[in-house]
């Protein structure tokens, strides 16, 4: 499209923001923490709760959450970014990197180029490797200094901060490696393959 | 257990989303806070009930804003129909909802999400719950049932804050005399008038369990509002037996202005 319509009378909140820099384009800074997701929150059970690695199907490693809880922990502090256009800065959370499972797992590399992230409930998000590694994302299970609620995907998400958020998966649950890159959830339902906020990946096609 | 399929219950887009210019062809007032803007597209590709559409507004120093907004009208309706509710310290909605006038003109593309999807195709039983505006996207499902007379048993249980804040109010009431498939439960949840007989509290287990449909029916579900009240209906419909696969759901953050 060219020259879009100008809406006379739409100014906007327009407020002068010192954090533009760090807003994406057509974002706009909550500091709420909205929910979105496409079915009912699964009530935790942490007494069969399991986090998994697997190379498609085969099983690679598996943990209780006892055994994820004395896995090493990394805090970050990170800017998320939803595609429902809002943004939240500064947002604190605790969990295991990727980089610290595949150590854990005996793993000296990825055993695939890109992964599939399963999710009770059956939701799933895919993500590269090269996204996933050197500090770039964690399972995270503390959010704020407290364990992560249900609705915002505890007992443990994904964290991909660096896409926009549905890649960072809720009530995740598996890692599944793969050698070449395939569409998750709503990936399948026209959302971006990959997901990249700062060039406002949002569609299929953008 | 396996929630989510994406077949054959749900549209894939494959289509690139392009940004196209809708005028607004006339505009209905619903509620003291909402209204329906009817749009003409030049290239409309179709959709399905319950998906959404996103319009950018461009401000006269080139300022834009872009948001969600749930699809009202039905596949078979000649012309798209949004419905926005006027968040009062929301960007965009309060121009869509108050300043917007007929041919005004601003982009939109669309349809986006397949998932929070009913056709007359997949059959029912077919049980809505709605919070406020979060009626329109079930609407959308309940006027196509009703353009393609689906005999699909239906159920619609719709929490509004008061009888003046009842989105298409006239309209439901129309659809539910003319069909014994279909029935309509209100509960107002701040002001009942005088002499009303329906639900006079929010949405809650024992409401669900004593007007929703029983888990045994084994209802398609879509719940759509706050995230309060989806959170909670969705959970206590799980708790009620209803197959969490079945039960899909559509929350209006906060932030949806």
């Amino acid at each position: 499209m060219s020259e879009p319509p100008i809406s006379r009378g739409f100014f906007g909140r327009k407020r002068p923001d010192p954090n533009s820099a760090r807003v994406p384009p057509g974002q706009h800074l909550t500091r709420d923490f909205p929910v979105l997701s496409a079915g009912p929150t699964p009530v935790p059970d942490l007494a069969n709760w399991s986090f998994a690695l697997s190379d498609g199907d085969k099983p690679i490693a598996e943990w209780s959450w006892e055994e994820f809880g004395a896995l090493p922990q990394t805090e970050v502090k990170v800017d998320i970014h939803c595609v429902t256009t809002w943004s939240k800065l500064d947002t604190n959370w605790q969990g295991v990197t990727i980089d610290a499972l595949l150590e854990a797992a005996g793993l000296a590399e990825p055993p695939g180029a890109y992964a599939m992230i399963h999710c009770a409930g059956g939701y799933t998000t895919n993500v590269p490797l090269e996204d996933m590694l050197d500090g770039k994302a964690m399972v995270t299970t503390t959010y704020e200094g407290r364990p992560l609620a249900p609705e915002h995907g505890g007992p443990a998400r994904l964290l991909v901060p660096h896409l926009y958020f549905w890649k960072s998966a809720k009530w995740a649950e598996r890692i599944e490696f793969m050698d070449s890159d395939a569409p998750g959830f709503w990936e399948q339902l026209g959302y971006h393959i990959y997901g990249d906020p700062w060039r406002e990946q949002r569609y299929a096609g953008d | 257990m396996r929630g989510i399929e994406t077949s054959p219950n749900t549209i894939v887009v494959s289509r690139r989303l392009e940004w196209q210019t809708a005028e607004v062809a006339e505009i209905v007032d619903e509620t003291p806070r909402t209204r329906s803007l009817i749009l003409n597209l030049p290239d409309w590709p179709g959709h399905g009930p319950g998906q959404h559409v996103d319009i950018r507004l461009t401000g006269e120093d080139g300022y834009r804003a872009q948001r969600s907004y749930s699809i009202a009208s039905a596949p078979e309706s000649p012309r798209l129909a949004v419905t926005i509710e006027r968040i009062d310290d929301g960007e965009v909605s309060p121009y869509l909802a108050s300043v917007v006038q007929p041919g005004d003109r601003f982009e939109l593309r669309g349809p986006i999400g397949g998932y929070f999807v009913w056709t007359a195709a997949l059959g029912g039983p077919l049980f809505l719950i709605a919070g406020g505006s979060g009626i329109v996207p079930l609407m959308a499902m309940l006027r196509h049932r009703a353009a393609v007379a689906s005999p699909v048993s239906t159920l619609l249980l719709y929490s509004s804050r008061s009888y003046e804040d009842i989105i298409y109010r006239e309209e439901l009431d129309r659809l539910a005399a003319a069909d014994d498939q279909l029935m309509v439960k209100h509960t107002l949840t701040r002001h009942q008038p005088i002499g009303w007989s329906g639900g006079n509290r929010r949405i809650d287990r024992e409401m669900l369990a004593a007007l929703g449909m029983p888990a045994i029916a084994r209802p398609r579900v879509f719940i759509c509002g706050p995230t309060q009240l989806v959170e909670f209906a969705a959970a206590s419909l799980i708790d009620l037996g209803h197959e969490p696969r079945l039960v899909k759901t559509e929350r209006f953050g906060p932030t949806g202005g």
